[in-house]
């Protein structure tokens, strides 16, 4: 293998792409090569935010049974998805966070979680995902909390709220919220889905963890 | 053996009420749950708001009637939204009225540290209610003074 470097001989094929990476390049331009370097730049870009944007819409997320069947159908027919005003609020809405940081993070969660769908089809029955909703749920209210109901707050906050306009006991929560620096899930779990046995302890739990209780 | 004519005579009466229950119920036109032909335009209800006050009980033992929207609680064999406010373990720190003690007696009189069983689906005794005019004439009277 050492040989390799011996007079006169062809390098090997790692020594050829080693030197194809460090070498400054003799044939090409300089202004070629800067130029195909932001042509690929910007089409890699492009690619990836390309299939950022594909799987971060509704038809997207309820494309396999396991969303389709459960928390789909149980959205249907819920403030968020049918209302006097017609504005809708789709799964990456509240699921998805908007600034890209956080986003990428929660693409990259998202492919692990693809793993349970593909390989051990952990929740691929109604009742596999019944049995496993609180788990689920669990993570959803810890990151939720942790980030004070970011997703929520990209469509409601309370500085335009008009309590007087609410009914009596949401414009008293809200504004003790405010007070005592509650969020959001604090109050509104199972907003768009079916909640599980024993939910209010679980988030309870979660509550106290996040807060450091 | 004496019974033998009496079953056959009663399975025929049997038969025979049947029978013509089924040639009644062909000979009325079937009507769909709309009440309409299908080519035929049903104006939409008018919508009725709820009401949202304190209702005084019109009867000693009535159920109170729900003061707020309800709509977008579940109440199901797995979890009950109402709780969250009004179980005696959240009422408090939710300022709602707590459940009564009536509540947390089984059918068997026992005090339980839950809601009962037998008061797990709130809506069948407590409904809101809207501005709505009657559906039926109504000729119930109030046996409180006012
Ligand atoms: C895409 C925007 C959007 C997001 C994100 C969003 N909402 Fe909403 N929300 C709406 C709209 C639109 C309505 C319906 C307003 C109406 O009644 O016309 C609504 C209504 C509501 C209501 C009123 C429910 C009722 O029964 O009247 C609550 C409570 C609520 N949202 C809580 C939340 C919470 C909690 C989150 C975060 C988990 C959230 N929303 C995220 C847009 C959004
Ligand atoms: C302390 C508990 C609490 C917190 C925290 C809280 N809410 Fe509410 N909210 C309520 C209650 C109670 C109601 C009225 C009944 C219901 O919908 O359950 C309500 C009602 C609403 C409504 C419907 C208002 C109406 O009358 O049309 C919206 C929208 C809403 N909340 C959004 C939010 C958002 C967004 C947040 C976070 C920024 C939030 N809430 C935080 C308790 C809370
Ligand atoms: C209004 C905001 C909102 C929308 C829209 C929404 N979700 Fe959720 N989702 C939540 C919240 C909040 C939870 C946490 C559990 C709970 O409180 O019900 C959750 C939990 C989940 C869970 C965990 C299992 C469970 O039931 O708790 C899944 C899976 C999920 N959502 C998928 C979806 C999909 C798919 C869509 C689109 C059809 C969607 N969500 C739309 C707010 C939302
Ligand atoms: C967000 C907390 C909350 C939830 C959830 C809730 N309630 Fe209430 N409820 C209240 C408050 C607060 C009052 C007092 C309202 C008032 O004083 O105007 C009340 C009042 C009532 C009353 C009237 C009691 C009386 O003595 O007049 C009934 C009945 C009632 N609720 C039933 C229900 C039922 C049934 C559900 C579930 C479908 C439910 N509530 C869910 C907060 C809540
Ligand atoms: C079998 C019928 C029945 C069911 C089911 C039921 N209630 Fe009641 N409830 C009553 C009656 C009757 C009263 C009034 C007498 C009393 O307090 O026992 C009452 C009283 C109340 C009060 C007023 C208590 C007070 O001291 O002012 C509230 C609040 C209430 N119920 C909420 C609920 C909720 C929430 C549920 C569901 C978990 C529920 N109820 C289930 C019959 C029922």
């Amino acid at each position: 293998m050492t040989e390799n470097n011996t007079k006169g001989e062809r390098p090997g094929f790692f020594r050829r792409v080693w030197n194809f990476f460090t070498r400054p390049a003799v044939a090409i331009a300089a202004g070629t090569l800067l130029l195909a370097g932001v042509v690929l730049g910007v089409l890699f870009w492009g690619g990836f935010n390309w299939a950022m944007e594909m799987t971060n819409n509704e038809e997207f997320c309820i494309s396999c049974h396991e969303m389709r069947d459960n928390v789909y159908a149980e959205y249907e027919g819920t403030v968020h998805q049918s209302n006097s005003s017609g504005v809708r609020a789709t799964c990456p809405d509240c699921h998805v966070p908007k600034e890209w940081g956080p986003k990428v993070v929660r693409k990259i969660q998202a492919s692990y979680e693809l793993y349970g769908h593909f390989i051990t089809g952990v929740i691929d029955t109604p009742e596999k995902f019944d049995a496993h909703r609180l788990d689920m749920a669990t993570s959803v209210w810890t990151a939720m909390k942790k980030t004070d109901s970011r997703e929520c707050r990209n469509c409601h906050d309370f500085e335009f709220m008009d309590f007087t306009l609410q009914e009596n006991r949401a414009a008293q929560n809200h504004q003790a919220a405010l007070d005592q620096g509650k969020t959001c899930i604090d109050c509104h779990q199972g907003i768009a889905h079916r909640l599980p046995e024993d939910y209010l302890n679980a988030y309870k739990d979660v509550a106290a963890r996040v807060e450091g209780r | 053996m004496t019974k033998k004519p009496l079953i056959s005579a009663l399975t025929a009466t049997a038969l025979l009420a049947a029978g013509l229950a089924f040639a009644q119920s062909a000979a009325s036109p079937v009507e769909s749950l709309r009440g309409a032909q299908v080519d035929e335009q049903v104006a939409v209800e008018d919508v009725f708001h709820q009401d949202e006050k304190r209702f005084a009980r019109s009867y000693r033992q009535q159920p109170p009637l729900v003061p707020h929207s309800i709509d977008q609680y579940q109440i199901d064999l797995k979890a009950n939204r109402c709780l969250s406010c009004h179980d005696w373990t959240n009422a408090g720190e939710r300022n709602a009225p707590t459940l009564s003690m009536t509540h947390y007696m089984d059918r068997n009189g026992a005090q339980l540290d839950h809601v009962a069983g037998t008061r797990w689906f709130c809506n069948q005794c407590h409904v809101p209610q809207a501005d709505a005019p009657a559906l039926v004439e109504n000729t119930f009277e109030s046996s409180g003074k006012n």
